[in-house]
Formats: C-alpha cells, sequence, structure tokens
C-alpha cells in the first residue's frame, strides 16, 4: 500500500522535494504491552505501513517522535526501541491526558501516524572509548532502553567501556520492561543496579531505596572517564544530581533529558522554548553545564 | 531602479487589470478600524488610513490554517492516513502594507523558512505573495519602526513602494516581484526627474515625525539570566491580565497550537495562533506549569523579543515598531519601557522610572 501526497515542493528549495515536515508517517499498530500493574503505561510496538518511510526515519538513541492519532492530536515520546532492532518503533506511553488516553484505547491492526525522528541524542561520540552510568526513574526509562539495547548490540558493545543502570520504579509491579531488565541482570557485560522505593514481596530480589541512595552505594566514582545520563521526575533528579557531584562527576559530564510541552516538535510553533533553546531541536538532551546557563523553565 | 507615476484616478482600472493574474488584498476602512480585506472586483483599497489594527501578518500565517485532512471512514482505503490539505497557492499581493508590516515578515520568515525546516504553509504563502508597501507619512505617537529596524518608507522587503504625492502615486520598483506586478497593471510611465529626491524629503519628513524610540544597543550584551533575575519583571507584569491582545496584534508573534477538528468521518489538522500569555501554552501533562505565573509568561514575551532573538540570530530585536501592541495593551504596558529597562539593567536604572 503506498500512501499519496506525502511529499510536496516547496519554494525556495531549488525545486528539491521535501518532506512536509508536519505530515506524520502512516503506521499500524502491531503489538500492545501492558507494562505496570496500575495498566497506565503501555508500549506500543509500531511498524511503518511504507517500508520506505522506515529508511527515512533514522533514528539515535535519545530522539523523540510526535506519535499522532487523527481526531486527537500529537503527543511527543521518547523512542523506546534502537536504531539496532529492525522493523519496528517502540513507545512506552503514559495515560496523562487526551491523546494518550486516545492510544490507550486503540487496539493492533489500528492505524495512526508517527512524525520525526525530532531533536537531539545522548552524545554517543562523546561516550565512545567511555564508562557510562544510566540513572533512570519512574517511566523516564523509555529512550534509556533504547540507549541500553544500543549500547550492547554486538557491533557496538566494544565501543564502550564499563556500562552501569541504575533503575528504580515505585514498586516492584511498576517496573518497566521487567523481562529484558532480568535478562540484563545475567549479562556480566552490563552493571545492574534495580531498585524500588519500597515493597512488601518477599520475592524481590534486588535493591530497594530510593535512586539518589543507590546512585550513592552503586554508581562509579568519576575519573572524567565516565559519562552520567539521568532520567527520571524532577524530585529524583533534584536530589540525585548532589550525589553525582559529590562522586565528583562534572557538569559536562551529567547528560540529562528535558520534556515541555511542544506541539510542532521541530523548532517552529514556539511551546517549550527555555530561554532561546527549543527542547524540541536544540534538545531534548542537554548536559547539566548547558542547563545552568538557561533558565530553569522545565 | 525604476520609479513610475500612477494617476490616482486610474487606481482602480489598474488593480482590475492585477486581478487578473492576482488575488488582491488591501486595508478597508471598516466600522471602527482599518483591517485587512480580499478587495473584490471593482474595490480599491482605504488608503486614508494610518494603519491597521491587526498586522498584515494573516495574510501570510492565517489566524487558522488546515494543515492536514483525513478520512475516519474504514471503508477507504486511506483511512487514518493525513494528507496534505490542498490550498490556494495562486499569486496574491497586497496594495498598501506599512514598511513596518513587511518587516515583520522579514523578522519571523528566519522562524518559518530555516536551514533545517521550511514550513510548507507559510514559505508557500509568503512565496506566493507580492508587497506592494505604501509609504506612511503620518506616522503615530506610538510608532518607534526607525529605531526597530524599519522605517516609514523602509524598502527592505518591499516588492513595490508606493507613494503619495497629492493628485498621484509614485512608485518605486524594488524586485522582480514588483517589475512583473507593474506590468501587469501597466505601471509603466516613467516618472519625471527628480521622482527619487521627491521621496527621499518624504522619507526624511516622515522620519522625523517618529518621535518615539527603543533603547536596544547594550541588548546582545546583557547577560541572560541576569535580565532573567531582573527585580523590574514584578512590576512590569503587575498590571497584566494576560489577556493576550499584545501577541494577536503583533507582526511578529509567531507560536501557534495545534489541533484535530472531526465532523462525521471527516477530519482535520489545523494550526491556530496560540499566546505565550496562557497558562495552557506550556502546561505539562503531569500538572507541572514551568510558566505557571503571570509574571514569568510577561517575561517570556520580552525576553523573546528583546533578548532571545537578539541572541539566536545576531540582527536586531524581533520588533518591527509598529506600535500595535503599545496602542492596544488595556492596561498600558509598554514595550519601549520594558527594552529601556532590559537595555539599561544594571546601569542604576529602577523598576518604578516613569519616563
Amino acid at each position: 500500500m503506498t500512501t499519496p501526497h506525502v511529499e510536496s515542493i516547496i519554494p525556495g528549495t531549488g525545486g528539491v522535494t521535501v518532506q512536509n515536515p508536519y505530515l506524520p508517517y502512516p503506521v499500524r499498530i502491531e503489538e500492545i504491552i501492558t507494562e505496570t500493574e496500575d495498566r497506565n503505561l503501555k508500549t506500543f510496538k509500531l511498524v511503518f505501513l511504507n517500508a520506505a518511510d522506515e529508511k527515512k526515519f533514522a533514528y539515535h538513541p535519545g530522539q523523540f517522535a510526535e506519535l499522532s492519532i487523527t481526531g486527537k492530536g500529537e503527543i511527543p515520546i521518547g523512542i523506546a526501541s534502537s536504531p539496532t532492532e529492525k522493523g519496528f518503533l517502540l513507545f512506552t506511553v503514559n495515560r496523562v491526558g487526551l491523546v494518550s488516553t486516545a492510544l490507550h484505547n486503540m487496539r493492533v491492526g489500528d492505524i495512526m501516524g508517527v512524525r520525526g525522528p525530532m531533536g537531539n541524542w545522548y552524545p554517543w561520540e562523546a561516550i565512545e572509548g567511555k564508562s557510562v552510568v544510566i540513572i533512570g526513574g519512574g517511566f523516564a526509562f523509555t529512550t534509556l532502553r533504547s540507549s541500553i539495547v544500543y549500547m550492547l548490540d554486538p557491533n557496538n558493545r566494544p565501543k564502550f567501556k564499563d556500562i552501569h543502570v541504575i533503575y528504580g520504579a515505585r514498586t516492584p509491579g511498576m517496573i518497566l520492561y521487567r523481562d529484558e531488565l532480568a535478562a540484563w541482570e545475567e549479562r556480566d557485560d552490563i552493571h545492574m543496579h534495580i531498585t524500588v522505593d519500597a515493597t512488601d514481596d518477599p520475592t524481590w530480589k534486588y535493591n530497594t531505596g530510593f535512586v539518589p541512595t543507590i546512585t550513592d552505594q552503586k554508581a562509579p566514582p568519576a575519573d572524567g572517564e565516565t559519562y552520567a545520563i539521568v532520567c527520571g521526575p524532577p524530585i529524583m533528579i533534584k536530589f540525585t544530581q548532589p550525589v553525582l557531584e559529590n562522586l565528583g562527576y562534572s557538569y559536562d559530564h551529567i547528560i540529562m533529558s528535558l520534556e515541555n510541552r511542544m506541539k510542532c516538535g521541530i523548532g517552529i510553533c514556539g511551546h517549550c522554548n527555555i530561554g532561546k533553546e527549543y527542547v524540541c531541536k536544540d534538545g531534548p538532551v542537554f548536559t547539566l553545564e548547558q542547563l545552568s546557563r538557561m533558565p530553569k523553565e522545565y | 531602479m525604476k520609479i513610475v507615476k500612477i494617476d490616482k484616478k486610474s487606481l482602480s482600472a489598474d488593480l482590475d487589470r492585477l486581478r487578473e493574474t492576482y488575488r488582491l488584498f488591501g486595508p478597508v476602512k471598516g466600522p471602527q478600524y482599518y483591517d485587512f480585506q480580499l478587495l473584490g472586483p471593482g474595490q480599491t483599497p482605504d488608503l486614508d488610513f494610518l494603519n491597521t489594527r491587526m498586522s498584515a501578518k494573516s495574510l501570510v500565517y492565517p489566524q487558522s490554517e488546515v494543515m492536514l485532512d483525513y478520512s475516519l471512514d474504514e471503508s477507504q482505503e486511506d483511512h487514518h492516513i493525513m494528507k496534505e490539505s490542498a490550498q490556494d497557492y495562486s499569486p496574491r499581493a497586497v496594495i498598501g502594507i506599512r514598511p513596518c508590516d513587511v518587516k515583520g515578515y522579514l523578522l519571523v520568515k528566519r522562524n518559518f523558512d530555516t536551514p533545517d525546516y521550511k514550513d510548507p504553509y507559510w514559505v508557500r504563502n509568503f512565496g506566493a505573495t507580492t508587497l506592494v508597501g505604501y509609504g506612511c507619512d503620518e506616522p503615530c505617537s506610538s510608532c518607534f519602526c526607525t529605531s526597530a529596524g524599519s522605517g516609514p518608507f523602509h524598502e527592505e522587503g518591499l516588492d513595490v513602494l508606493l507613494i503619495d504625492t497629492g493628485e498621484s502615486f509614485l512608485a518605486k520598483i524594488l524586485s522582480e516581484k514588483g517589475e512583473k506586478l507593474a506590468a501587469a497593471a501597466g505601471w509603466d510611465k516613467r516618472a519625471a526627474d527628480g521622482a527619487e529626491q521627491q521621496i527621499d524629503a518624504r522619507r526624511q519628513a516622515a522620519e522625523a515625525k517618529v518621535s518615539a524610540s527603543v533603547e536596544t544597543d547594550r541588548l546582545a550584551a546583557q547577560n541572560s539570566l541576569d535580565l532573567y533575575d531582573a527585580p523590574f519583571w514584578e512590576d512590569v507584569s503587575f498590571s497584566c491580565i494576560n489577556c493576550g491582545t499584545c501577541t494577536y496584534v503583533c507582526p511578529t508573534c509567531w507560536c501557534f497550537d495545534i489541533q484535530d477538528e472531526v465532523r462525521g468521518k471527516n477530519g482535520k489538522r489545523l494550526r491556530i495562533w496560540d499566546s505565550c500569555m496562557y497558562p495552557l501554552f506550556t502546561l505539562h501533562g503531569s500538572g507541572h506549569n514551568p510558566r505557571g505565573t503571570k509574571l514569568q509568561r510577561v517575561r517570556q514575551r520580552f525576553m523573546h523579543k528583546l533578548k532571545y532573538y537578539v541572541d539566536k540570530y545576531d540582527d536586531g530585536i524581533q520588533c518591527s515598531g509598529c506600535g500595535r501592541c503599545v496602542r492596544l495593551c488595556p492596561v498600558n504596558i509598554d514595550i519601549r519601557r520594558v527594552a529601556r529597562l532590559m537595555n539599561s539593567h544594571g546601569q542604576g536604572a529602577v523598576a518604578c522610572e516613569v519616563k
């Protein structure tokens, strides 16, 4: 099946065919996974209707896309799949508003749209040859999953030294990607530190405690050769940042991914600015060093 | 560059000739104010105006604009697949736009027509438009175009500049688009020698009448976070009622929302002007709002125009000096005063300064 009219000639581009950046690629929902016990987090596996669109959607771990639902609108969501996984895209979506609720009510086989990839990504070139500690909390683990799968790919793993992952959720039932986390626990080329805030589950065999505490106990000390990638709710970030500073991480080695209300996703509509930067186009990934020179409007 | 003379009495016939090629827009006098409208057959623009109530922004960037269409009818093969909406991008001309509004187009062009992304709707609309500017002999007391990179006879971005000399117009042809339009209108009667000097004298007289100004020389050198944390925002924003009027009348406010509308089985995705004055503009799904207070929103608007834009493009402020926000703000917030506070910050200026 082909889609008519996805491309158009725009004046001023020398007659070159340019993709309309507002036009989503049509995709089909291939699989829906309910991730958490509260059923508020579902992962959607999407397949492009036109195979050629997958090539155009070349992305890096850390980027996001606008998920588009007819009659409802769009939401910016981090890409949870890794570019090393071919043939589909994964998005894990928390149900909060109009579009995410509509998406949660959709079924396998339904047609929707994806626009992107958007934004910058984690600084993979700078990280190459270095160690990484990934620190995630709650449902902000999606682009971190992408990053872990990407780094663990046999072609990529030799490019990185030690990989540590600190991931916390409120309860065992609120943990995303449970099977994959368990599989990573079994590997010897990645150090997993999974934690929950609290649990009375006697079978829980991992850590208990908030992410900043576990970071303090388990994160490798900074050696100038280790990058920390931090994603989580504001309260987690607030208390993790001083821990990392204590461990000696410099601001330009602490990498964060931000969210702001967005519409266009391409730096035009004006919604998501922080100072002169647009989270959608100049971000969402910023170093703490960059953020220290920006207003706290996120 | 060519200057032609146009007999005022023949303007109506000239415009009729133009209508064979162009859709014409111009200022039209309403019950209370002037606004840009499509000029129907035989209709001429009302050129006895000072300036229009709303800027000419909507001629290139309509307040609401359909971007995409789709069908929800699952019996259709392409159901739920979005398509670019068919729009009329045939040639159009704006007759009688003030140079400040043309400057506004050039300032927002940097946002819509970038090296990374071309906004297809804005770029096509702008490309289809020929701009016949109208020299401003009587600037308003609230105008400050000459210190905002524009001016009453500013030619930048114009295709033709019309000058009223009493019984006739002089038309300065400024671009290839302008030449095409002049040819289509039959504007080929060369003006007498001295026309250039005549225009220059009018320009200087008009510029001398622009009594207000905006201070911008130190904005680029100011530290962004210092300005952000400046104490005067409390005072500047105190009376603001967040009505958004300033953003709607502004020729350079470009922010928009994207919304879906469905009727029966047919849906469309539109973009609609939005305003950073509204709390919803930045509200997160979680309920968190990075600009939840009006101080934060008022500061955002002025910081964007007078600092973020200055830093991002290094070529002046995001303001053409048209003065509409000054004239129409219901609580008299004045961008010229805010610019002075920002420009002189750190030099002993006080927030309660009244001048």
